[in-house]
This record gives structure tokens, C-alpha cells and sequence, in this order.
């Protein structure tokens, strides 16, 4: 049944225009700045923009910060969302389980097939951003531009932008928040972590300078291409898990509802609300269990030492998440009436 | 006829739903005979099946009794409840009460065990309108218990039965509905099916297209699948079928043999370009017109067709037909579904009346 679905997967249209746009943007970010060579201040724009000219290497890292907040999320909950509700709206659901199809087994087949569907899409974009990169910009030397990051990363930490000295909007503009401008909500990374070793305590302009400054003033382990590549892999597999979080609520509804495209929304509704409120200081103490809470942890991937904690919480969340909403969906579908 | 079934018939509910009753009240005005006894072994049995929609109920107290071997319509306006029971016995749908059993298994709990037997097309054919309708067969069974060894084969004979063996790469969304219609049977027929559901099975298909269809069904049921097909045209059920179940408003109202059903009146009828002569020798035995002209005549007592034709012709009254009267499966329908029935304000809804 898997091999069925993932060919049903794969043999539509819609998959591969998909990945092929998610593709598309990272390539048309990478030759802007490749023609122009002017990137964005350390800090803003996207998470690694400002280093990809020293290292095309690390355009990947780039590239899946670019379509975390938006597009993906979107993809996935598109894709999700139809696996149930698309079948039933088209008839073919109740075909397939006449054949018959187990509805459990058809349930876990889909699921296979949306996680399959999220790695592809991730690797796809990491591996032709690599491509990209690596053309545009040169292989480069990845090492000062990996520690750069937890050097910006720090002062800009969450709600606590008052103790860098700066105002609060300067605050989270210059943290790796703002690296997802299309997010409004997104978390960053080192919120509330001032523990990390890095600089939390420097002024963001400070820090924007010597980063665009000089490289070999940041600290840091050299980074090899095996251990660059095992971060990437690391931060490639983190993100794959964090949408597998937005994949399960669209899963979820996509059992609930008879239309595809009310799945797809109220996943991304569940999206923007997780995201409002994470910003939200009152909403401090559901936080923590906020599906897009984490979302940017697979930044510390690239902090050096790599830092985890966020990382492991992050991974626990959307495993949560997947494990209940599963389950919830199970129950659903497997008792519900195929009327259509 | 049989002793339990009459029983069945005169259970204390009967006092409580008017439909029975009526049911009786136009047997009795037909004449017809009771339910006839049921020799072989039972396909299809359902016991007090219904399915509530809330306040709706969609299927009331359905008894369904279709045999090996049959060739069942199961027969009813748009919106009576007939889709709705065949997803019950597919275990689509889940019954609010009663007994479903299906080739000797309880549905839904055993399902699993007889759908590999069971070929079904439910409400309209449907398919991956991006891919081609041999890509479309070949996923199906992919899905199903056959493994890959005979899928090509399997998928280009059920393409032939169903007259699509020469189909191109096109993708079904440019199909025609005839064509889906046919891929949605292919589908029911990937392997040769004990027992074949098909609900409406003939829509959007051309009077050529129909008759193909029918062909195919008969030979299936002399190869012995037992078919069991709902429809909403009379035509077609009477064409087909060798029993036939009429619901309406979710409620079994007839289940006989086609054959106890079209039985003749032992009136005769008779067409004749002399009709006014005809009446003149005729007299009183002339009981109705058709509509279409003829003399329906109902002829003393061991006076056949032949005595009458004989008759007739010693009167010199040309004779273009001699046939004799059956009850049309439309008049029992009607009958049944018809009188104290305002479709109108009918719970359905749609207020209208096919027939």
C-alpha cells in the first residue's frame, strides 16, 4: 500500500511543481545577490544570506531558512491535507477501500507517504541550493560564517532585547527572528538561552559589524566539509520533523472534513495562530507546546558547540504532536462513514 | 411461499408503519403472489437495517434477501436510500441498526474476508483524473490482494470485458462519462467477482453503450457472479433482472421474482387496424384501450388467444397483434410508491418523482 501511495505521490503533477517552486527561490534569492554582491546586514533578511558570499557551501542553510516560514509549511499542509479529503472529494476513496484497503493501512500509507514527501522536498531544496550555491558563490570557506551566527544570534534572544542595550523593535529586527521576515511570529532560536557561550550580552550593530567585518575575529571551531555536511544533514532532518508537526494537523482535518482545501487552511490557520502567540509574552505559558515554538532551532545546528536543548525540546513537541494527532485522526477515520 | 418470510411480513411492527400495509393493500389490487420461497443460498441478507442521519433516516428496517445467482434491481427514486444501503453492505457506510450479512459474513466486522469476492461500482466511477485509465487499473490492483505477477494481465482483460481495450495514454479527465463508466466497471471486474454491486451502472452511457453493458452482466451471471444492481430506470432493472427490490423513502417496499412481478393478467390484447369492427364483434368482453390503441379483452374462461383469434377473423377483422397483458414492473412501482405518497413534501426533499 505504501509503494502505491508513494507512486500516486509522485506520479502527480502537483508534487513536482511544488518542489520544483520551492526550488526556484532560493535560486532566484542566490543570483540577485550573486550579480549584485550586496547582502543583507548580518542579521536581517534570511539566516546565513549575509554569509553565503564567503561560502556558497552554506547556500543550502540559506535557502531552507528562506522557505521555512512560508512555503514549505504551505507545501506540506497542501499535501497532507489532501491525502484523506483529496481521495474522498474525487470518489476514489471508496474504491480503494473496496478493493479492499484497510483503512488503517491506508492511514499509515499516507502518513508514509506525506514524511516521504517532506524529506524529498527538503532534500531537494538543500541539495539544489548546494548546487546553486556553490556555482554562484564558490565553495568557500565556511568556517568564520558558521560561528558568525550565534555571534548575531545572542543579543537579538527573544523578549529579553532591553538588556542589549537596544529598543525592543531594534532588538528582534537583529536577531535570527527576524532572518524570517514572512514569519512574523517565528521564534528565535537563542530566546531565553543566554547560556549558549555566545555573545549575548553585544550591542547588535556591534555585532553586525564585526561580523561583516572581519571573519577571523569570531571565535570558533574550524568546520570540515564532513562536519559542515553533517550539520546540514542534522538541520535538514531537524526541519523535516518540524513540518511533520504542520503535516499532522492538516492530516488530522483532512479525516475531519470532506474538503482538501479546508484541511489545508485551518492547518495553516493552526500555523499562524502557534505563531502569534509565541511572540506573545502573556501567552507565556502554553509557549513551550507550540508547534512552531522550535521551528528555528535547527539554527544551533551551525552554533558552535552545536547547542541541543532547544533542539531535543523541538523534536519532543512535533513528535507530540504527530503522535496525537495520529492517533486522533485514527480513530476518526476508521469510525467515520464514507459517504462520498 | 414461504412460512417464515409470511411471517416476517406480519410482525408486530407492521402496526406501527403504514408501508407494510400498503405494501399488502397494492398486493392485493395487483393480485400479485407473496414472496416466493428462496431456494438458494442467500448473498446478500440484511435483518432491521437503518441508517439515521441525525433525524434523517436514510434506510428504515430494510430485510434484504438477494440469492446466488440472482440478478437483483434493486430499484428506487434518487434520494430513497439506495446508495446509502449499498455502502452498508460494503461497509462504507455504518448502519445505525440492524443485521448486514454478505456471502455468509457479518458486514462490517468481517468485510475484510469477502470484498476480495466482491466487484463494486459506487455511485459513479472515479478515478486519478492525471493519469491514464490503464495507470488507473493498475493502481487499483495494485491496492488489492492480487500481487504483481498477473496486473497486466489482469487489468488488460478487465479493459477488454468492458470494451476498452484499445484505450490510448489520454488521462480519464478528458474522458467521456461513457468511457469512465466503462474504466469504473474494468475496475469492479479485475478479477471475476462472486458477487458484483454496481449502483447505476449504465449512466451516461448511449443506447449501444447500454446494451453492451447488459450483455456483459448477463454472461458474468451465467459464469455465476450474482449481480446486484441498483438503478433509478425501470427499463433497465426490467430488462436485466431476475428479481427486483423496490425502495422508497428508505423502506423495502416490494422484493419478488421479475417473473411473479411481470406476470401476465390473462388478458389479452389486441391491435388492430379495424378497431370499430373489432368492438362490435367483441362486446362485452372488452374491458380497457392501451394507450397506444389496442383492445385489451378479457376472454371467457378457456377461450385462449387462439379462440379469440379464430374469432375474430371469422369477422373479418385484420389483426396486427395478439399479445397477451402483463403487469409492467412501472404499474406495480407506481403503485406501490405512488398513491398517499406526496413526493412534494416529501422528506426527501427533492420533490420529484421520476417516474
Amino acid at each position: 500500500m505504501i509503494v502505491v501511495e508513494l507512486r500516486k505521490l509522485f506520479r502527480r503533477p502537483r508534487t513536482w511543481v511544488t518542489i520544483g517552486l520551492l526550488c526556484l527561490l532560493p535560486a532566484i534569492v542566490a543570483a540577485f545577490l550573486a550579480s549584485t554582491r550586496i547582502t543583507p546586514p548580518p542579521g536581517q533578511g534570511a539566516a546565513f544570506l549575509s554569509a553565503v558570499l564567503e561560502s556558497g557551501s552554506l547556500y543550502p542553510a540559506a535557502a531552507l531558512a528562506l522557505v521555512l516560514p512560508i512555503f514549505l509549511p504551505v507545501a506540506v499542509a497542501v499535501v497532507a491535507g489532501d491525502a484523506v479529503a483529496g481521495e474522498s472529494t474525487a470518489g476514489t476513496l471508496r474504491y480503494l477501500l473496496v478493493r479492499p484497503v484497510r483503512r488503517t493501512a491506508l492511514l499509515g500509507a499516507k502518513l508514509v507517504s506525506v514524511i516521504v514527501f517532506v524529506v524529498v522536498t527538503v532534500a531537494a531544496v538543500a541539495g539544489s541550493s548546494y548546487v546553486v550555491g556553490v556555482t554562484l558563490f564558490g565553495a568557500g570557506d565556511p568556517i568564520a560564517v558558521v560561528n558568525a551566527i550565534p555571534q548575531i544570534g545572542g543579543p537579538g534572544g527573544g523578549g529579553s532585547s532591553s538588556s542589549s542595550g537596544s529598543s525592543s523593535s531594534g532588538g528582534t529586527a537583529n536577531g535570527p527572528a527576524a532572518a524570517a521576515p514572512a514569519a512574523p511570529g517565528a521564534s528565535p532560536p537563542a530566546a531565553g538561552t543566554p547560556g549558549t557561550g555566545t555573545s549575548t550580552g553585544l550591542d547588535p550593530t556591534e555585532a553586525r559589524d564585526r561580523a561583516a567585518d572581519s571573519v577571523s575575529s569570531l571565535s570558533g571551531a574550524p568546520l570540515s566539509p564532513g562536519d559542515l555536511a553533517l550539520r546540514l544533514l542534522g538541520a535538514m532532518g531537524y526541519i523535516t520533523i518540524s513540518m511533520l508537526g504542520v503535516g499532522a494537523i492538516a492530516f488530522f482535518l483532512s479525516t475531519a472534513t470532506a474538503s482538501a482545501l479546508g484541511a489545508t487552511l485551518g492547518a495553516l490557520a493552526a500555523l499562524i495562530t502557534s505563531q502569534v502567540l509565541v511572540t506573545l509574552d502573556a501567552a507565556a505559558s502554553v509557549t513551550p507546546y507550540l508547534p512552531t515554538r522550535y521551528w528555528l532551532a535547527w539554527i544551533d545546528f551551525f552554533r558552535d558547540p552545536i547547542f541541543l536543548r532547544d533542539i531535543r525540546s523541538g523534536v519532543l513537541v512535533q513528535l507530540a504532536y504527530v503522535l496525537v494527532l495520529m492517533v486522533a485522526s485514527w480513530a476518526n477515520f476508521t469510525t467515520k462513514d464514507v459517504a462520498a | 411461499m414461504s412460512a417464515n418470510r409470511e411471517a416476517q411480513d406480519s410482525r408486530p411492527t407492521t402496526a406501527e408503519d403504514p408501508l407494510p400495509a400498503q405494501r399488502r393493500r397494492a398486493r392485493q389490487a395487483l393480485a400479485l403472489p407473496g414472496p416466493a420461497a428462496i431456494e438458494a443460498p442467500l448473498v446478500i441478507e440484511t435483518h432491521g437495517l437503518t441508517k439515521r442521519y441525525g433525524s434523517r433516516t436514510a434506510v428504515d428496517d430494510v430485510d434484504l434477501h438477494v440469492a446466488q445467482g440472482d440478478r437483483y434491481g434493486f430499484l428506487g427514486p434518487n434520494g430513497s436510500g439506495k446508495t446509502t444501503l449499498v455502502r452498508m453492505l460494503l461497509g462504507l457506510v455504518y448502519a445505525t441498526r440492524g443485521e448486514i450479512r454478505v456471502l455468509g459474513r457479518e458486514v462490517p466486522s468481517q468485510v475484510h474476508e469477502v470484498l476480495p469476492s466482491i466487484g463494486a461500482m459506487v455511485e459513479g466511477p472515479a478515478a486519478y483524473g492525471h493519469l491514464s485509465g490503464r495507470a488507473n487499473l493498475d493502481l487499483l490492483d495494485a491496492s488489492g490482494p492480487g500481487g504483481r505477477s498477473g496486473r497486466k494481465r489482469r487489468v488488460e482483460e478487465a479493459l477488454e470485458r468492458v470494451g476498452l481495450a484499445r484505450i490510448d495514454r489520454r488521462p480519464v479527465r478528458t474522458y467521456s462519462l461513457g468511457m469512465r463508466q466503462r474504466l469504473g466497471l474494468a475496475g469492479a471486474l479485475l478479477t471475476t467477482p462472486d458477487l458484483l454491486v454496481l449502483d447505476e451502472p449504465t449512466n451516461g452511457l448511449d443506447p449501444h453503450g447500454i446494451r453492451e453493458i447488459r450483455e456483459l452482466l448477463i454472461e458474468l451471471n451465467e459464469e455465476g457472479t450474482t449481480v446486484f444492481l441498483s438503478s433509478h430506470l425501470l427499463a433497465e432493472i426490467e430488462a436485466l433482472c431476475t428479481r427486483v427490490g423496490v425502495v422508497d423513502h428508505g423502506k423495502l417496499v416490494l422484493e419478488e421474482p421479475m417473473d411473479s412481478v411481470r406476470r401476465t393478467t390473462g388478458r389479452i390484447i389486441v391491435v388492430t387496424p379495424d378497431v370499430d369492427r373489432a368492438l362490435g364483434v367483441l362486446g362485452r368482453a372488452v374491458v380497457d384501450r392501451t394507450e397506444s390503441g389496442g383492445i385489451v379483452v378479457a376472454p371467457p374462461d378457456g377461450d385462449g388467444s387462439h379462440g379469440l383469434a379464430r374469432h375474430l377473423i371469422a369477422h373479418e377483422v385484420r389483426l396486427d397483434a395478439l399479445e397477451p397483458e402483463r403487469v409492467s414492473l412501472e404499474d406495480v412501482v407506481v403503485d406501490l410508491t405512488g398513491p398517499g405518497d406526496d413526493r412534494a413534501a416529501g422528506s426527501d426533499g427533492t420533490g420529484r418523482n421520476p417516474w
